[in-house]
């Protein structure tokens, strides 16, 4: 069963593949017209009706391996990031018809590829729950917490569209820099899906023996040469890459040698494309938006926002009340990721209240749309795999 | 500070930008479009600003202000996340030592700038406070102009409140208007209007109500935060902790002796390694998983009121099974599965043998057991031995003044001091032999023993550890965040919609107005232009940026859409 369901994840990839390439051909590929003079690129809603299907099949992943794993599929790093994805997804499935903006669809799908196959290098077998996640507050509060943020993710799909689409690309400026520093992350989430992928392929693996922060011996396994090694760290492996600095104790340091690795990898993904563009990336992506009305994109990012946040509120601070107050006594904790969640609240909510503001539409708006979703992406990756708290259960 | 009165006749308050009944722009700016945020009203904070009382109220009545709260608090707050909390820390381990022994300098400031329990300072719940003020102050201002300005609204609006809309137009002469709009009527009435007439213009309205949303969720907030402060007052809040003994019976603390709970049975189950599903993810972690932590519980009451020192009578009331996730509740009581203690010694059971293997006494019969928890102190046998505790440490240390003592009650290094007496020896006068017991230790205190004392069997118990808990604000809070949430969802899923047809010496006027959603908007008006004679009004500001992107790269704009 969970097989299964792994196929259907894996097709429903593809056909997030193929949505994207649809929504691309429907942006660049020439205007067929026929003898009446009507368009006939019909790509843009054929790419709309692949984007349902992956849809489809992605849910079918989630009903199969919920089914056969007894809870909902939410409650480990891959299953949740997954299920982020699919939400992303499902926003724009419901958010085409209104707009029919193809663009959007070039934007969010990549996106929600990028969000699926980062999840899957965790671990994707089935683990048991631990008493703490037992209850059927798990699926209420992490569902709907998943479904607000993929909606509030559109608004950044929105306002990098927006961006991309307004900035002067041909003068070197801040702006230019924070597009392009954007865009190397996102470059730096593929970097690290690819070595990881590479260096599983290569079966490799250098074992340490080091001293954790308790003092006490302990066993690591980078799964990537050791650039940062253990605390007082050890190789046992023979023939490995013996690593140049090792990192304090309380630090993570293979994780922490995976990010290196990772930004290593996005600079150099970076620079090809720099060094074959010749300009700024985003600049050699503005000529495709050309003909995005800005102010109907800003609307729309608006739009996603104001229809996730309430969601995002309820899944993520009501409904998580709720439930800490039955498995935890307490209804708030302070706790690191109870804190990012009511501050990607704060944050969400002075945007809303600063588009009420003359001058806050428009490139400022895009810029906190994608602020926004980095804060979720930061909330999700790095208090929970760094910023040890309560909410960090099995990976 | 005087009135304004607006050639409609109506009178607006000082600082009306647009007349709240027709729309005439009273204050003149050079925008093409209106600000049409918050109707163009005169709010209490732009019309009074002499004392004190004003400028604070002036001060917190920003939208601006609110946000630069919001901001801090939002900056604050992530400060808090970077070393663990105070409340985090490992069990035992000090504050005041623990950051630099574990952060160094950075610890050590951490923990001297006060951000090691930072969300209990005064200065974040100022801002907390602040916020609070803000938010009631911010709603206040605006509400109540307002609801005056969307109450009085006329239907015919003045000229330049149509034409300096966002959404504009107007046709050339007409013949039949009314026609027109009588189409237009029920279309819009099909599309759930609210239409509203006079002199044979128009004004069609939808989702009014979305405007309170704002104030409904404020109003929701200021429930819950208000429920938050609640909690300092006593008899609001119970937070105690209890640990209870298999078998035992503890006084739930928090009842005034009513309430009693039976710990039946603690268990910590485990995963099933062999599992087929979690096999994989179990043989990964390479520990075993913690499937459930569970105390069988029974609730008891007491049904007398007895003399201080004699046994309550006790009742069972329900029992339940508590496990994380399920606590037991009783009244505005909770009990929760917090925490547990494996194997703790509660029994030893020793018995006496002679140091000389030459001594054929029989004395099996002399055993005894000594609890842990509430040692007897003396144990006598029939053949005549006697058997005394002469001290008793649950917890054995020795202390600065190289005495032995004990840490607390509780037996995890429990040692005992024997005093044997033989059949011969008398109690009252002679001292008989000592010897010092505990798990693996066995000393003769006074000289050579000729008996010695050997444990034969220990008995273990667990132990589980039970929040109680009582929190009256709960439903309070409850109030705040359904109201906050209805308040949410009213301003964020509806939106507020106007349209206004009006026939002006023959020409059609057409305007709208939405304050969010423009895109419906411009559906609803492509609805009513498409077989009508009403035109179909531009977005003025999109004109704008249309003419002004048209400069910068001469190309075609169209909004990319697939409509066709």
């Amino acid at each position: 069963m969970v097989q299964l369901s792994s196929n259907f994840l894996h097709v429903s990839f593809f056909l997030y593949l193929a949505a994207t390439i649809l929504f691309w051909v429907s942006i660049t590929g020439r205007k067929f017209k026929n003898k009446e003079g009507i368009e006939k690129n019909r790509s843009g809603p054929i790419g709309y009706i692949v984007s349902i299907l992956a849809v489809i099949t992605s849910l079918a992943y989630f009903a199969i391996r919920w089914y056969a794993i007894g809870h909902a599929p939410v409650s480990n790093m891959f299953e949740y990031t997954t299920f982020l994805g699919i939400c992303m997804a499902l926003a724009f499935v419901i958010i085409y018809p209104i707009y029919r903006n193809n663009y959007l669809g070039l934007f969010t799908m990549p996106v929600v590829m990028l969000i699926i196959a980062y999840a899957s290098m965790f671990p994707r077998e089935v683990q048991p729950l631990i008493p703490a996640l037992q209850s059927e507050w798990l699926t209420i509060h992490v569902i709907t917490v998943a479904i607000g943020q993929g909606i509030l993710a559109i608004g950044f799909a929105g306002g990098l569209l927006y961006l991309i689409r307004v900035i002067d690309f041909t003068k070197a400026s801040n702006k230019v820099k924070g597009l392009e520093f954007i865009l190397f992350t996102l470059l730096s989430f593929v970097a690290y899906i690819l070595l990881v992928i590479g260096f599983s392929f290569a079966e490799y693996e250098a074992v340490f023996n080091y001293v954790d922060e308790r003092g006490n011996e302990a066993v690591v396994e980078y799964n990537k040469p050791a650039l940062i090694g253990p605390n007082e760290g050890q190789l046992i492996t023979v023939n490995r890459f013996d690593p140049w600095i090792s990192a304090p104790a309380i630090i993570r340091s293979d994780d922490l040698n995976t990010v290196i690795w990772s930004l290593l990898g996005g600079l150099l993904l970076y620079f090809v494309l720099r060094l074959i563009f010749r300009k700024p990336i985003g600049g050699a992506i503005q000529p495709l938006l050309k003909n995005v009305n800005p102010q109907s994109v800003d609307e729309l990012s608006y739009r996603a926002i104001a229809i996730g946040f309430p969601i995002f509120t309820l899944g993520g601070l009501i409904f998580a009340m709720i439930w800490a107050q039955i498995a935890w006594t307490r209804f708030w904790g302070w706790d690191p990721k109870e804190v990012w969640a009511l501050i990607t609240f704060l944050f969400y909510a002075a945007y809303l209240h600063l588009r009420l503001s003359r001058g806050w539409h428009g490139e400022k708006s895009a810029w906190m749309c994608v602020i926004g979703f980095a804060l979720i992406m930061f909330n999700l990756i790095f208090v929970n795999l760094v910023i040890a708290g309560l909410h960090s259960y099995a990976l | 500070m005087e009135n304004v009165k607006c050639e409609c006749g109506h009178v607006n308050p000082f600082g009306t930008y647009l007349c709240e009944s027709c729309g005439k722009p009273l204050i003149e700016d050079d925008g093409q479009v209106a600000d049409m945020r918050y109707e163009g009203v005169a709010r209490r904070s732009q019309t009074y600003k002499k004392s004190i009382v004003d400028k604070i109220w002036n001060f917190f009545s920003s939208v601006k202000v609110g946000i630069w709260i919001i901001v801090l608090l939002l900056l604050a707050s992530s400060l808090g996340t970077i070393l663990p909390q105070e409340m985090y820390l490992p069990p035992g381990e000090r504050a005041s030592q623990f950051y630099e022994n574990e952060y160094g300098t950075f610890g050590k400031l951490y923990y001297q700038l006060g951000l090691h329990d930072m969300y209990t300072s005064w200065w974040y719940m100022a801002l907390i406070a602040a916020l609070g003020i803000s938010l009631v102050i911010c709603s206040l201002d605006r509400f109540v102009p307002l609801y005056r300005a969307l109450k009085t609204q006329r239907i015919t609006r003045h000229t330049k409140f149509l034409e300096r809309q966002k959404l504009f137009a107007k046709s050339g002469q007409i013949e039949n208007i009314e026609e027109s709009f009588a189409q237009a009527e029920e279309i819009l009435k099909k599309k759930k209007y609210n239409i509203r007439k006079d002199n044979g213009n128009i004004l069609a309205e939808k989702g009014r109500f979305s405007r309170w949303g704002p104030y409904v969720n404020h109003i929701g907030l200021i429930i819950f935060l208000i429920g938050c402060m609640l909690r300092f007052f006593p008899e609001m809040y119970l937070d105690e902790h209890i640990w209870v003994r298999d078998g035992e019976e503890v006084v739930i603390k928090g009842t005034d002796g009513e309430y009693f709970l039976r710990n039946e049975e603690f268990k910590v189950v485990l995963y099933d390694e062999d599992d087929e599903l979690y096999r994989e993810s179990l043989e990964r972690a390479g520990a075993p998983v913690v499937q459930k932590f569970q105390t069988s519980a029974t609730l008891l009451r007491r049904t007398s009121t007895n003399a201080i020192g004699s046994e309550p009578e006790l009742e069972e009331v329900k029992h339940h099974y508590i496990r994380v996730n399920d606590p037991l509740t009783f009244g505005e009581f909770a009990l929760y599965q917090v925490d547990y203690k494996l194997n703790e010694l509660a029994e030893f059971t020793f018995t006496i043998e002679a140091v000389d293997e030459a001594n054929e006494e029989d004395l099996s019969e002399i055993e005894f057991t000594v609890n842990l928890y509430d040692p007897e102190m003396v144990y006598e046998f029939e053949n005549g031995y006697r058997i005394e505790i002469m001290e008793y440490f649950p917890n054995f240390v020795i202390n600065d003044n190289r005495e032995p003592t004990t840490l607390n009650r509780i037996p995890d290094n429990p040692r005992i001091i024997f005093e044997v007496f033989t059949p011969e020896m008398d109690p009252d006068e002679d001292q008989g032999e000592i010897s010092l017991v505990g798990i693996q230790i066995n000393e003769e205190l006074n000289g050579e023993n000729d008996y010695r004392i050997r444990m034969i069997d220990v008995e273990m118990r667990n132990v589980t550890a039970l929040t109680i808990r009582k929190d009256r604000t709960i439903p309070i809070l409850s109030i705040g965040g359904i109201i906050f949430m209805i308040g949410l969802v009213q301003g964020s899923y509806w939106n507020h919609r106007r349209i206004w047809l009006q026939n002006r010496d023959g020409e059609i006027w057409v305007a709208g107005h939405a304050n969010k959603n423009w895109h419906a908007l411009k559906n609803d008006f492509q609805a009513i232009t498409k077989n009508t004679a009403i035109p179909m009004p531009i977005d003025q500001t999109e004109e704008n940026l249309n003419e002004r992107s048209k400069e910068i790269e001469g190309v075609e704009d169209n909004n990319g859409s697939t409509k066709q």
